[in-house]
């Protein structure tokens, strides 16, 4: 189908079933349920997962691909998040002129940096894209691009966001005050109660679930395509490349610049989703979370980068939420000492300290499934088949990168 | 006139001349194996061939035009291939996706953006992949991991890698360092067959006598980066100057 075959097709099919019924499949416990608190079925989280995910797979293509680590791809995000509220401050709130433009500016800037950053690979062409967001960042937090300009481009430490007395040079008088489609409220939700569940249903959630399906098509047809064959030989050999007749630079450029604009793409949705933006979508650590979603999901696989996006972006917002009152609940059928004794323990991993949570997890990862989350699901299934298994060869696709 | 004209080159490292006023000629359609004691600037010559090295001063024309100055991947779209002292293959790909590579970059040149196309639609291109791999008996490994091949089988594959492309000059930097005596002759016998089925040109630099012997139709001998002779294997073996470059060697 669509030019995949038959395994890719399945992989497809079941990605686009995901993220179109995530309402339903994030929120399994009901609303006044004691464990409605793991629920992941709420739009703003959902969103998170998306954009992240999009982000992670473009992200994949650069780094599962060629071994090129980007340690600044959260510059492209945080170009792309401008971008598109530039676009609802000129135009008008319609996303898709803001999703386009935050698409182009962030690929002109990846040709940028990629040009300069690619002239040396390894850590040095890591620590060249580190040092390039870094500078983005300091000029977009301090919007010395604005104060050369005597105008606003990045308004610094507030934050970018549409104004009343804002041009909107498109928009029409019945429009909505917030990001739309054409009219249709990114905002707007339809809920459906059944039972004890509640299921939410967002505009803006479906919105990114199409970009979803869209982008990680794409990045499927880039895997199986002789361009992404030959990113992957960059990986393997690029001497033996060079000595082949194949110029690295081009192809190591295109495939930075796609993973640009696939940043630039996430970072257009954010906005579409929340039209506040503000420099720290580009801070440092911001980079790295990219980096260690990618990992955690299984480098150079098709489907690691969502899963990797989706299990930070739920531990972020779910391990943080838990406190030391729902800890007592869970431990209350212990005896007292037992029980303060538990919560004790638990408490620095929890709330704030959800870093310390992903800590542990990323190490366990890294250690005992250098392939991530992937090689987890890989081994699940290998439980249960492993007689077919054992004959049938390991495919390079889904074969962990170190 | 050869196809490949070396003319004047010096190369110095610091103090050290590696390379003196090479002069050497290698005729189209000929196997010609470079020699050498240690230190005599055969690698720094070939490095210089593939344009890895630029020389301080000299000429290398193949087939009419300049090598140098050029990037590698140039020079091998001008025809030239080279085989590494340890085989440089792609270890995380499968064996026949290691053939393919060289099939795109001789179809689509050094760059194509063909990042739409599907790598399996392209009859052609495996067709090709899987002819060579026949002709160097390794069809059967089509699907494996190249770094899960023998080292024989890794410096068959590079072959293929090479020979895929129709280079007009092969360039092979010391085929058989480091191989037991039955894998130095499967490899003998398998660039006899390579000189046999096509019209090519092979330059080898060789430490094993029993290689070079085996293959080459020239030979010039390099001691202390320059030229001592160009002869034909026969006239090699008895010749003055060969053996003081060899027994000088020995004597220090």
């Amino acid at each position: 189908m669509l030019g995949l075959n038959a395994k890719d097709t399945s992989l497809f099919i079941v990605v686009i079933i995901m993220v179109l019924a995530a309402p339903i499949l994030l929120n399994p416990f009901p609303a006044d349920s004691a464990l409605a608190q793991f629920n992941a079925g709420y739009p703003a989280l959902m969103q998170r997962f998306l954009i992240f995910g999009i982000l992670v797979v473009g992200f994949n293509i650069l780094f599962g691909l060629t071994g090129y680590l980007s340690f600044g791809h959260a510059a492209f995000l945080g170009v792309g998040s401008f971008a598109a509220v530039w676009m609802f401050k000129l135009l008008s709130f319609n996303v898709i002129p803001a999703i386009i433009l935050s698409i182009v500016v962030a690929g002109l800037f990846s040709v940028v940096i990629g040009y300069v950053a690619l002239r040396r690979s390894g850590i040095y062409f890591s620590i060249l894209t580190l040092a390039f967001a870094q500078m983005m960042y300091a000029i977009a937090y301090s919007d010395l691009v604005g104060k050369f300009l005597g105008t606003i481009i990045t308004n610094g430490e507030t934050g970018l966001q549409v104004y009343l007395d804002d041009p909107q040079i498109l928009a029409g008088a019945g429009d909505p005050r917030v990001p739309h489609l054409f009219g249709l409220e990114m905002n707007s939700q339809t809920v459906w109660s059944v039972g004890g569940w509640e299921f939410v249903f967002q505009n803006g959630y479906y919105l990114c679930a199409v970009f979803m399906i869209i982008a990680f098509y794409m990045s499927i047809r880039i895997f199986r395509s002789p361009f992404g064959l030959v990113l992957r030989s960059i990986k393997s050999n690029q001497q033996r490349l060079n000595y082949t007749g194949v110029s690295t630079r081009p192809y190591m450029l295109t495939a930075f610049v796609i993973s640009g604009m696939y940043a630039g793409l996430a970072g257009g949705l954010w906005s579409a989703m929340d039209p506040l933006t503000g420099a720290e979508r580009m801070f440092w650590t911001a980079s790295g979370e990219i980096v260690i979603m990618a990992i955690l999901g299984g480098v150079g696989t098709l489907i690691g980068p969502i899963l990797g996006a989706g299990a930070i972006k739920y531990m972020e917002n779910i391990v943080s939420k838990i406190n030391d009152n729902i800890l007592h609940q869970w431990f209350a059928f212990m005896p007292e000492g037992i029980e303060n004794f538990m919560v004790a323990i638990i408490h620095p991993f929890i709330g704030k300290g959800w870093h310390l949570t992903l800590g542990v997890v990323f190490m366990a990862v890294v250690i005992y499934l250098p392939g991530g989350l992937v090689e987890l699901g890989e081994r699940f299934i290998g439980l249960f088949r492993r007689k077919k298994t054992d004959n049938a060869p390991t495919g390079a696709s889904t074969k962990p990168a170190e | 006139m050869g196809i490949l004209e070396v003319k004047g080159i010096n190369k110095r490292f610091g103090g050290l001349q590696a390379l003196g006023d090479v002069n050497l000629s290698v005729a189209e359609n000929t196997v010609h194996a470079i020699i050498g004691p240690n230190g005599a600037g055969k690698s720094t010559l070939l490095n210089v061939l593939v344009g890895k090295l630029i020389p301080d001063s000299g000429s290398v024309m193949f087939d009419g035009q300049s090598v140098l100055g050029r990037q590698p991947y140039e020079i091998n779209q001008m025809g030239i291939s080279r085989v590494f002292q340890t085989p440089e293959i792609f270890g995380d790909l499968t064996v026949i996706e290691n053939v393919m590579i060289p099939c795109f970059a001789k179809r689509d040149g050094a760059y194509r953006l063909h990042a739409w196309e599907n790598t399996r639609n392209e009859k052609a291109i495996q067709e090709q992949a899987e002819a060579i791999l026949a002709d160097v008996s390794m069809l059967d490994k089509r699907n494996m991991h190249a770094a899960s091949l023998s080292r024989g089988d890794k410096r068959r594959l590079e072959m293929a890698m090479c020979l895929v492309q129709e280079p007009r000059l092969l360039l092979l930097d010391e085929p058989t360092a480091g191989m037991a005596r039955a894998d130095t002759n499967n490899t003998i016998d398998l660039l006899k067959e390579i000189k046999e089925k096509r019209d090519i040109t092979m330059a080898i630099i060789e430490h094993d006598m029993h290689v070079v012997f085996s293959l080459a139709e020239r030979i010039t001998v390099l001691a202390q980066g320059t030229p001592l002779v160009e002869e034909t294997p026969e006239n090699i073996k008895g010749h003055p100057k060969v053996r003081e470059a060899y027994l000088g060697e020995a004597q220090v």
